[in-house]
């Protein structure tokens, strides 16, 4: 992931909220990243931090992590992908490709590898605060 | 592609990308089979690793870029519901860097399935080349599939008759009442089996001077 190609999208949204519900200035930005992209956030903090000026000069930005979550769709038991003991190398394997994890996991109450993995893909803002 | 597996498509996508490699076009093949891959032991290549830069370089295995899940996988199996073969082929869509190429061959799944209907909806420009065996069975789910590609207007550059051994001429003729092209047969090759992972041996078979002659076909074709 290209943390300051991602960070410059983030500052044009909120860019484009701010003008659109004529905000003087933006205060607070919640950005959430789902556990499962493969970015820095150090990076992408820091990357943040240079870019926002104008009206989003002052704004804090909060950067939440969305996690992942398996369902079995054979005995519907639920588990966190950040709970799965797996070696470092396939947790970059899923990271790439999540449904890899067909390969790697299985249902830890019934052993299926027929689960669901939601949640933890994408980065969206949640929230834009602002003065009008 | 094909309506059948075991018609012989990874084997002739990996030995005409092969071909195209010698002869220094610039050539991807991306096995897009992905609860199945197996392209990877024709070329012997399934201890590669893609370079992650930005992306996924895919290695190089003979001049051609080569991508499969199989990579990732260490042997394992892979069992996937039908949005999952989406997620995959849209991620690896969006990862891979083929760079610029002359042609990119796509090794597909067998059937007219999830992967079949993304490839017409996400790659436009995708042209289809069609096998399937002398066998009536084969046959009768490539009809199907030639007239589903004829329905939706999706590009068929022909079909190939694998694994011919005998003289009668009954794919052809059902091909051409279809209205599509008899690209030509390649002949039961009882040495194949042994040349695969030994790509000088494969590319000196008789199996592959007969993918060449149709591959020159198709090229002369688009040329």
């Amino acid at each position: 992931m290209h943390e300051w190609a991602l960070a410059e999208a983030i500052i044009s949204a909120v860019s484009d909220v701010a003008e659109r519900e004529k905000l003087r200035e933006v205060n607070s930005v919640v950005v959430v990243i789902g556990e499962l992209q493969q970015v820095d956030r150090n990076i992408l903090r820091f990357a943040i931090e240079q870019l926002k000026q104008g009206k989003l000069a002052g704004a804090k930005f909060i950067i939440r992590t969305e996690r992942a979550v398996f369902t079995c769709r054979a005995c519907g038991y639920k588990w966190p992908f950040r709970g799965t003991n797996l070696p470092e190398e396939v947790r970059e394997i899923i990271h790439f490709i999540p449904e890899t994890s067909h390969a790697y996991v299985r249902c830890p109450a019934c052993g299926s590898p027929d689960f669901d993995l939601s949640g933890g893909r994408g980065v969206w803002i949640a929230s834009v605060r602002g003065e009008g | 592609m094909s309506g059948k597996g075991g018609v012989g498509k990874s084997l002739i996508a990996t030995t005409m990308a092969l071909l195209l490699a010698r002869d220094k076009f610039r050539v991807g093949l991306f096995d897009v089979d992905f609860t199945s891959p197996t392209t990877h032991v024709v070329l012997n290549a399934g201890g590669l690793k893609p370079i992650e830069e930005k992306g996924i370089v895919p290695p190089e295995v003979y001049g051609l870029k080569y991508m499969s899940l199989a990579f990732y996988l260490g042997g394992r199996a892979l069992p996937l519901r039908g949005q999952e073969l989406t997620n995959i082929l849209l991620e690896t869509l969006a990862y891979t860097i083929w760079g610029k190429l002359d042609a990119l061959i796509v090794d597909m799944p067998p059937g007219i399935s999830d992967l079949m209907l993304d490839m017409l909806k996400y790659v436009r420009r995708a042209e289809y080349l069609i096998v399937t065996t002398p066998s009536k069975m084969a046959f009768e789910t490539v009809r199907k599939l030639i007239m589903l590609l004829k329905d939706l207007g999706a590009p068929v550059l022909g079909v190939i008759e694998n694994m011919r051994f005998s003289d009668t001429e009954h794919i052809k003729r059902e091909v051409e009442t279809l209205g599509e092209r008899y690209l030509g047969g390649i002949g039961y090759d009882m040495r194949l089996e042994e040349s695969l992972g030994r790509l000088d041996n494969l590319l000196n078979t008789r199996f592959a001077a007969e993918v060449g002659a149709i591959l020159r076909k198709i090229v002369y074709l688009k040329t």
